[in-house]
């Protein structure tokens, strides 16, 4: 009669003590991480790389932002969130509203308002963007306030493990068909392009670019200290529970909907910061970008990397970013293939991702040894 | 009125009676053992007081209502359980699972921060459940026995007036039994205890009061010796040994 659900994602021995080891460590231990991340990401990277180059791996850190809210969101709290899509693109779209705003100058409709909206003054809803101050804090705060409510409802009716993904997916799909109807106010399938300014500064100017780049990085940076802290936390350990005994922490007193809801919000807040510095790094957004298929590539990187790791998830995002850029400069057919088994290889064969590659190739030789 | 107090209580699934209208009363500082046939209710009984089963009628404990509140409200009244498969959270330690146990009134603040130190109660029970030698350890790896006191020591931190038991002592060594005997004793001082159990040897040494219930129902209460005396009783655990033979 009694019915405890939820077995532990993981079971495997190797995933176990990968966690243990890749998980938040002690305090220097982590800060000689940052340090490294710090010296690679802004001495480094700026010297070795070209403009071009630059500019990509920016792309590809605002992807990585994402992915520390999937691992916190799934690899600690065991949601898996096939639809940061749409909490990428309301940050995405909230900044690109405000550049394109700030383009076409006071008192101006953007430029594809005036081709396809025939519109004579700015929709009510744009007008806020206007602000500046408005439209960064609605990056972050605009998925928040959606994740809430959403989270509270999907949460407290203990709707979870494959029914969570596949509605987080149906809403994703919901959100890039609605913005491709509204082509008048919002640019349709083409969203919002060529966008020129970020804040007074011309994105044309490689210097500038360069300066995003930065931006981009320190906020990694910041978004990484603040999973570092959420993990090795109280909260952290409890949302941990929360993964493995759902039922169980309910007898402890603990709402477990309320703790769930934590991670979701917080991984909302992540992807829109992403999806904002994804505008200026990228110069576009639009539906194809925040649908379900990058909305599946968000995870994939996460699989990749290793969910329940600090780094892991970030590092895997940078990693299939990278490939795919690689890959389909060569071989532009053959990506979606090795996509897919990068997706299947980690969760077969590696569970913890390749942030458990190296326990796992110490478990295998010390078999050896001892044959 | 203090201690667990049950009035009719019935519950349903699908039509099948699992527990048809139950009383039973629990004075506070019992270590009240539940026994009966498999199926005869017993989980029920506890999954119903815990808010886990839907059930109509009446639990109260320490005077206030639990039936119509949630699971973790009815935690928070102090109402605390144990499962017949042990359900700690394997992959924390067992100071993590102390910590968590004995947390759920913490505020914001203090979960967003590091745990700095062992709380003192924590302490306390994992010398009370002698596992201060492998608190690090990831509860997964502890032995079955181990996992059971590791639950037992989770109530305690919850800060639980009254512990459910579900076969608490399933699969231990006669030694482990036997110490956790004694813990049950201990606690009755200043807790309420309720035991599911099939093991008789283990009824008749540590048993204060007993209840036996057969298809739902209670079929008689008292002291060890006026329960194994009832010839109902016997029929009924006669008659299923003689099944379990057969089969």
């Amino acid at each position: 009669m009694t019915t405890l659900q939820d077995p532990p994602i993981a079971p495997s021995a190797a995933g176990r003590s990968a966690r243990r080891r890749f998980g938040p460590g002690t305090g220097s231990r982590a800060a000689a991480g940052f340090a490294v991340a710090a010296v690679v990401l802004f001495a480094v990277a700026p010297v070795v790389l070209g403009d071009f180059r630059l500019g990509l791996l920016a792309k590809y850190l605002c992807l990585a932002i994402v992915a520390v809210g999937i691992g916190l969101a799934w690899g600690r709290g065991g949601m898996l969130t096939l639809g940061q899509g749409v909490f990428f693109g309301l940050g995405g779209y909230a900044m690109a509203m405000h550049l394109k705003l700030a383009d076409a100058g006071p008192g101006q409709l953007p430029d594809f308002m005036q081709l396809y909206g025939q519109l004579d003054a700015l929709p009510w809803w744009w007008r806020p963007f206007t602000s500046p101050a408005f439209a960064l804090a609605a990056t972050v705060l605009l998925p928040m306030l959606v994740a809430l409510p959403l989270g509270l409802l999907i949460f407290r009716r203990r709707v979870r493990g494959a029914y969570f993904a596949i509605l987080s997916q149906a809403l994703c799909a919901a959100f890039a068909i609605f913005l491709i109807g509204q082509q008048g106010t919002t640019g349709g399938t083409n969203g919002l392009t060529d966008i020129q300014g970020f804040f007074g500064y011309d994105l044309n100017d490689p210097i500038n670019r360069r300066m995003i780049y930065f931006i981009v990085a320190a906020v990694l940076l910041a978004v990484l200290g603040v999973a570092w802290q959420l993990m090795r936390s109280r909260y952290g350990e409890l949302l941990v529970a929360v993964r493995d005994g759902e039922e169980r922490v309910r007898f402890l007193g603990y709402d477990p909907a309320n703790v769930k809801l934590v991670a979701y919000v917080v991984a909302a807040g992540m992807a829109g910061l992403a999806g904002a510095l994804f505008v200026p790094a990228v110069g576009i957004i639009s539906p194809a970008m925040i649908g379900v298929v990058p909305s599946i590539e968000f995870v994939i990187g996460v699989a990749v990397g290793g969910r329940a790791s600090l780094v892991g998830p970030a590092l895997g995002a940078i990693a299939v970013a990278w490939a795919r850029t690689a890959l389909s400069e060569r071989l532009p057919s053959a990506w979606t293939y090795f996509e897919g088994l990068l997706f299947i290889l980690p969760v077969v064969f590696l569970p913890g991702g390749l942030a458990s590659l190296t326990v796992f190739l110490r478990r295998r030789s010390g078999k050896k040894a001892s044959a | 009125m203090s201690g667990l107090v049950v009035r009719d209580l019935k519950v349903v699934f699908d039509g099948f009676v699992a527990v048809g209208g139950v009383d039973l009363d629990v004075p506070a500082g019992d270590v009240r053992f539940v026994i009966g046939p498999n199926g005869a209710g017993k989980t029920t009984l506890i999954d119903a007081i815990t808010g886990l089963a839907r059930a109509s009628g009446s639990v109260t404990f320490d005077g206030r209502e639990l039936l119509g509140r949630k699971v973790h409200k009815i935690a928070r009244l102090g109402v605390g359980r144990t499962f017949q498969n042990s359900t700690v959270f394997e992959e924390l330690t067992v100071l993590q699972n102390l910590d968590i146990a004995a947390g759920w009134n913490r505020g914001p603040l203090t979960l967003l921060r590091r745990r700095s130190s062992v709380p003192p109660e924590v302490q306390r029970a994992l010398e009370t459940i002698r596992l201060t030698a492998v608190r690090d350890q990831p509860a997964g790896t502890l032995p079955h026995g181990q996992k059971q006191w590791l639950e037992i020591g989770m109530l305690l931190v919850q800060d639980a007036k009254l512990f459910l038991l579900d076969e608490p002592v399933a699969g231990m060594s006669q030694e482990e039994r036997d110490a956790t005997g004694e813990l049950l004793g201990e606690l009755s001082k200043t807790h309420t205890v309720v035991v599911i159990e099939h093991d008789m040897d283990f009824l008749r040494r540590f048993a204060r009061t007993v209840t036996v219930m057969h298809a739902g129902g209670i079929l008689s209460e008292g002291t060890v010796a006026e329960v194994q005396a009832d010839p109902r009783v016997q029929e009924v655990y006669l008659g299923h040994a003689v099944q379990a033979q057969e089969a």
